[in-house]
């Protein structure tokens, strides 16, 4: 077979046909570059609500809310917004949420900016300080595979789930004057 | 520290929640959890006891999960300070049936009655307002009380934002359960879904 298969989908459509299989309704966001094209894709979605967030913790409040009323939801942040959950992950481990979150990384693959690194380098840590379940995609081939599995864990077995989307697979953020 | 013409909290939170109907009612951690308890425990009430400054965004997970019921957020000022960003959130996403009030007595009861922002500077209204929720108003009255409470019934005409200035005494607690899985467990169940 051809190497570039003209069949495969990109990673972030990838992403979101998952979503869609697993009845995904709400999903909030705070932009980031390695999301633009899965939250595209989400804000002009029929069965699915893309919601714009001021701050990361927010989207935690929200998914206990829909899932209250009987949805589901993924939050999608960057590295960096997982720092302003903490205190709102009290609510995954207090509601048994069938949490699910994709985070974009930085700061550890070719990074510019020194300013993402410290947060970068602690995300997984706080995340499973938190109780939630670390999972991590590097290749754009191993996308499809390890979100499915982080989805269907998250909201079969109520097991709260993040899935890492390195920064090796995104590709450094490159800063030009 | 009592002042006139301050609403009874307790008095306020019992009007919203007298012919709630389906109404879900979510409480910001503190007394306004427990002045929900003290209205009567109810399958749809989610109290909170931690998650500061997360109260309006559960409220508006819910509603926009159930759009044909209303939401009312119930909250303190402290709270509603924390999550101030969230009335942007909402503001952009318009939710028809959400309904938000903040008993405002300036002051973090919980901890002491240390002072908040808004009896100094801050007017939740203004943010409120400014947030694109534009029914925001100021609640001074019990007859105000009762023109809300009935509005929010109308789940076609939301979102809907009241900032009501309450007496601070603190009242005796009215402890509601704090089991949380429970809580969302019986707020799925009034509405049709099972445990997984």
């Amino acid at each position: 077979m051809h190497a570039r298969a003209e069949t495969a989908a990109s990673w972030p459509e990838e992403i979101f046909s998952i979503l869609q299989r697993f009845e995904v309704r709400q999903v909030p966001y705070v932009p980031d570059a390695g999301h633009s094209e899965l939250i595209e894709r989400v804000l002009g979605s029929s069965s699915m609500r893309g919601i714009a967030l001021t701050t990361e913790e927010e989207g935690v409040a929200l998914l206990a809310g829909a899932w209250a009323g009987g949805q589901r939801g993924v939050l999608l942040m960057q590295s960096s917004g997982v720092g302003n959950c903490i205190n709102m992950l009290s609510l995954v481990q207090i509601f048994r949420l069938p949490f699910l979150t994709l985070v974009t990384m930085r700061g550890e693959w070719g990074e510019f900016n020194p300013w993402q690194v410290p947060m970068g380098s602690n995300t997984q840590g706080i995340l499973e300080l938190s109780g939630i379940k670390v999972l991590r995609a590097s290749h754009p081939g191993e996308v499809r595979e390890v979100v499915e599995a982080g989805a269907a864990q998250a909201y079969n077995a109520c097991t709260p789930t993040a899935v890492l989307l390195s920064q090796r697979l995104i590709g450094a953020k490159v800063f030009t004057k | 520290m009592s002042k006139a013409n301050l609403l009874d909290r307790r008095a306020v939170v019992s009007e919203l929640l007298r012919d709630r109907k389906g109404a879900f009612a979510v409480g910001g951690l503190g007394a306004s959890t427990y002045d929900i308890a003290a209205a009567g425990d109810h399958d749809r009430n989610f109290y909170l006891w931690g998650g500061m400054g997360g109260a309006v965004m559960i409220g508006l997970g819910l509603a926009l999960a159930q759009p044909a019921l209303p939401v009312v957020v119930i909250t303190g000022d402290g709270e509603m300070l924390m999550g101030m960003g969230s009335l942007a959130t909402v503001g952009l996403q318009q939710p028809k049936n959400l309904a938000i009030i903040v008993l405002d007595n300036e002051a973090y009861g919980e901890t002491g009655g240390q002072a908040s922002h808004t009896g100094g500077t801050a007017d939740l209204v203004g943010v409120a307002k400014a947030c694109g929720i534009s029914d925001s108003r100021a609640i001074s009255t019990m007859a105000e009380v009762e023109a809300f409470a009935s509005s929010l019934q109308d789940v076609t005409a939301g979102p809907r934002f009241a900032s009501a200035k309450i007496d601070g005494t603190n009242l005796e607690r009215v402890l509601s359960s704090r089991d949380g899985t429970y809580l969302v467990n019986r707020i799925r169940g009034s509405i049709g879904h099972t445990p997984i």
